[in-house]
């Protein structure tokens, strides 16, 4: 297990060091710098303009600003940002929860609806009931997210008004940041409905943003399943007169779940693009926001540091990942 | 299942429909992004302005609401002196400042205040001159370091300032909100602490409304201000939920989540209106969308070759097309709002023939050349694409052939800056009301090395120079008449159109004004019950 763990780390130096390298010339290639987008129709003057480039270290050769940016990192400084002037790190910390809250109930959206549904499908392949469900789960993997995100805000918050349009609470609540996860600092927090008002307000962008996903699952858990029943041990199961329960339950979804966790850690990060999305429709102070905000503002700060943060909390899931399909297919362990 | 299904429901509705009446005295602005922060003199959007200068502070001087008049702010009263060089302020006595939990005020506002506040943006060596980046941006796009010689108080409630040169917009330019006043007394307090930039993210001001707290992208939070000087506001709470997508801001004004909306899509202008309990404001917005030539390329260095073109468009159709109808054609440019606009002159008719005629004589055949369209919606171009089209659709009918050509936003301004277009669509929002920010800014020839016509007429220029040196609006409004009589015959532009803004509100919002400069004040504002 530990060399499993070792070998794993091992890799992420260079994936850390290809990270830096992408986020840093990403948002450089793009034309326009910080200084003169903030600028916008008014422009400024060539000698405003190299004064600001050069309080911001931009006028220094690229090199020596890459070499600064991953030195300053390595000491845990992920810079300034240039529009807020607030530290990167302070911002990722204020708005990760939020993307981490929508993300996690999305996933368990997904997987609850969806896991059951491939199973059922796969148990009764062939039926109505099968292609229904493998029909609507096409659908909701094509389904563009913006618009399926204004269908149901229009059905449910405005002529139903079950649900709210958008934001993480309402605004009666001023919950105290603790976690920074409303569902919990809510339930820490005095006030009466605030937690009920979070999780009211984390039902539609949940949703949204698990429809993909839930697709995925679904399916992949339907062909892992049907592929499992034709092995020879699920005949022998049945022919030792094993209930369907048992078989289904115990001996079948056992392995096939080893493909779909593996599928389930891999939407961890399509997740986050989808929260791009989801974010923008829903008003969620997540980081999907933030990021498309830092690039259009070209806040180069931001920006490079801002998917390093990202990319080293989806390298993280992936790993526990891992880890977990090590759990439960121990021949993972030994091979190398 | 099913009537379990509308019982939920039903309590879901009463609890939204408790929460909406318990606090009846909570006016909720669905804002349309996030403030870069709460020190207006820092930044220059028009979302941050709204959250900062027109919630917490106040100026000497401020725009009325719904006009861009200027009336007295945290100065009584104001004299300039006949040639124009010293202004002297008599600030308000009274004026209480907000307290927070690091700071309470211990005296009313006063001229150190005054000092404080400029000086920051203007001394270098000002302590506070580096802080949260340091980069006053209006004070430099107004040119305040070149305008102002000195600014001295000779006694607590009187502000002298003395300018290099006359400059007429000067009294207006300190209505804009860069020109917000701070507290000295909160800045030395924060100074000694060692927590300089607490002054900006924590603001304290003499405004409508006090700071309550701010959470990154969601909301910013504001309560009523006792002790204002003029008056408690009507709303006891406001609340800016920010939403950033349109058709999702107008979602929650019709579910009742927000009262007052900005920059609503023009796709949905027909249904707000159609609607019973929103009410759609509107005014002409003191703006510009035109159409620049580069007139440093060949064949646009030619004014018959500009003048057949300006002929060969079809406004009306640009009008009902692209604006659907809410926006008005331009001839000059300045908005018909603003003062000294000319009414004389006159605008090149839609007439292909004689345009086909006109380049003809400027000897240009099978032209072919470039439309660039802005990726981005502005009030004064709601879909620069669409209008590009129609642009290309009637040149053609003159024999000039013309690609669309687009960028990112960022890249966009770049290359305009740099001169690489032919023909550009770019517009303007007034920032003070007053005719020199359009005409010097955007057609006088210092503007001219980066301006999108990199146009420069010395006539025309010199009268703008004139016109800044006197303070007397008659002597004004005639050299301004006689710079767009010389605008027009040289056409450097192809005016388009003055565009009206619109802005819906709940029915039970009550003294909202939608303000020509675009910034959104919702210090009068009260909620029917």
């Amino acid at each position: 297990m530990f060399g499993f763990l070792l070998h794993r780390l091992s890799v992420l130096v260079p994936i850390f060091i290809g990270v830096t390298l992408v986020a840093f010339s990403f948002i450089r290639v793009l034309p326009g710098d910080p200084v003169e987008t903030l600028a916008g129709e008014r422009g400024l003057s060539p000698e405003r303009h190299a004064e600001l480039l050069t309080h911001l270290g931009l006028d220094k050769p690229v090199w020596e600003q890459y070499l600064i940016y991953v030195g300053n990192i390595l000491q845990g400084d992920f810079g300034r940002s240039f529009i807020t002037n607030k530290p990167v790190l302070t911002e990722f910390l204020e708005l990760f929860p939020a993307t981490v809250e929508l993300a996690f109930c999305a996933m368990v959206f997904a997987i609850v609806v969806g896991l059951p549904a491939g199973l059922v499908a796969a148990t009764r392949r062939g039926t109505i009931f099968d292609q229904t469900l493998m029909g609507i789960s096409l659908t909701g993997y094509s389904m563009p997210i913006f618009w399926w995100g204004l269908l149901l805000i229009i059905f449910f918050s405005n002529t139903l008004g079950w649900t709210p349009v958008s934001g993480r609470i309402s605004f009666l609540y001023d919950v105290p940041r603790v976690t920074g996860f409303l569902l919990i600092d809510s339930l820490l927090g005095d006030e009466k409905g605030a937690f009920l008002s979070a999780l009211r307000h984390l039902i539609l962008p949940s949703v949204v943003l698990g429809t993909i996903p839930l697709a995925i699952i679904a399916r992949q858990t339907r062909s892992a399943m049907l592929e499992v029943l034709g092995e020879d041990y699920i005949r022998t199961a049945k022919a030792k007169g094993l209930s369907p329960t048992r078989i289904i339950g115990v001996h079948a979804l056992r392995n096939a779940m080893i493909t779909v966790v593996t599928v389930i850690g891999l939407q961890g990060g399509a997740l986050l693009g989808g929260a791009i999305l989801t974010e923008t429709i829903f008003s969620w102070p997540g980081i999907g926001k933030w990021m498309i905000f830092s690039v259009s503002s070209r806040d180069y700060f931001v920006v490079q540091s801002g998917l390093l943060l990202i990319a080293l909390c989806i390298m993280t899931v992936n790993l526990l990942i891992d880890l977990l399909y090590g759990v439960i297919n121990p021949r993972i362990l030994h091979q190398r | 299942m099913k009537r379990h299904l509308k019982a939920t429901g039903l309590c879901l509705a009463l609890i939204a429909g408790f929460a909406m009446t318990a606090e009846a005295k909570t006016l909720v602005y669905c804002s349309e992004g996030s403030p870069e922060g709460f020190n207006p003199s820092l930044y220059s959007a028009g979302t941050t302005f709204d959250a900062s200068a027109q919630t917490i502070y106040n100026r000497l001087v401020e725009f009325e609401p719904g006009t861009t008049n200027l009336v007295p702010g945290l100065a009584e009263s104001w004299t300039a002196s006949d040639d124009g060089l010293v202004y002297t302020f008599k600030l308000r006595p009274g004026v209480k400042w907000h307290s927070n939990d690091k700071f309470t005020p211990t005296r009313d506002f006063n001229a150190d205040d005054v000092l404080f506040s400029f000086n920051r943006q203007w001394d270098e060596n000002n302590p506070y001159a580096g802080v949260s980046g340091g980069n006053y941006q209006y004070f430099g796009w107004m040119d305040m370091a070149n305008i102002l010689k000195s600014i001295e108080k000779t006694d607590d409630m009187t502000v002298v300032f003395t300018l290099n040169y006359p400059e007429a917009p000067f009294v207006s330019n300190l209505a804009m909100d860069f020109a917000s006043i701070m507290s000295a007394e909160y800045a030395d307090k924060m100074a000694e602490g060692g927590t300089m930039e607490v002054v900006d993210n924590e603001p304290i001001g003499t405004g409508p409304f006090v700071f309550k707290g701010y959470k990154k992208d969601a909301v910013i939070r504001y309560e009523a201000f006792d002790d204002y000087w003029e008056g408690k506001p009507a709303v006891d709470k406001l609340v800016f939920a920010i939403t950033t997508d349109p058709s999702v801001r107008y979602q929650k004004l019709q579910a009742g989540e927000c009262h007052i909306m900005p920059y609503p899509n023009p796709a949905d202008l027909d249904a707000m209106e159609a609607e019973a309990d929103i009410n759609l404001m509107q005014q002409e917005g003191l703006n510009i969308g035109y159409l620049a030539f580069n007139t440093e390329k060949e064949p646009f260095t030619d004014k018959r070759v500009r003048q057949a073109l300006n002929m060969a468009i079809n406004k009306d159709a640009i009008i009902d097309v692209v604006f659907k109808g809410a926006a008005a054609k331009a001839t000059n440019p300045i908005p018909p709002t603003m003062w000294s606009y000319n009414e004389e002159v006159e605008d090149y008719p839609y007439d292909p023939e004689k345009a086909k005629a006109l380049l003809k004589e400027a000897g240009v055949e099978g032209l072919k050349t470039n439309i660039w369209a802005m990726p981005v919606q502005r009030p004064y171009n709601p879909n620069a694409r669409r209008m590009a089209e129609l642009i290309q659709a009637d040149w053609a009918k003159v024999g000039v052939e013309a690609d669309i050509v687009t960028f990112e936003w960022a890249e966009y301004l770049d290359r305009v800056r740099k001169g690489e277009h032919d023909t550009v669509l770019l517009g303007w929002t007034g920032d003070n009301g007053d005719p020199d920010n359009f005409m010097f800014v955007l057609l006088g020839c210092e503007a001219a090395k980066s301006s999108s016509s990199r146009w420069c007429n010395h006539e025309f220029d010199d009268l703008l120079r004139d016109a800044k040196k006197t303070a007397d609006i008659p002597t004004r409004t005639e050299l301004y008449e006689k710079a767009q009589v010389i605008f027009k015959e040289e056409a450097p532009w192809v005016t388009i159109a003055h565009s009206i803004v619109f802005m819906p509100v709940r029915e039970e919002v009550m003294g909202y004004k939608v303000h020509p400069l675009g910034s959104h004040i919702f210090k009068n504002v009260s909620l029917a019950e």
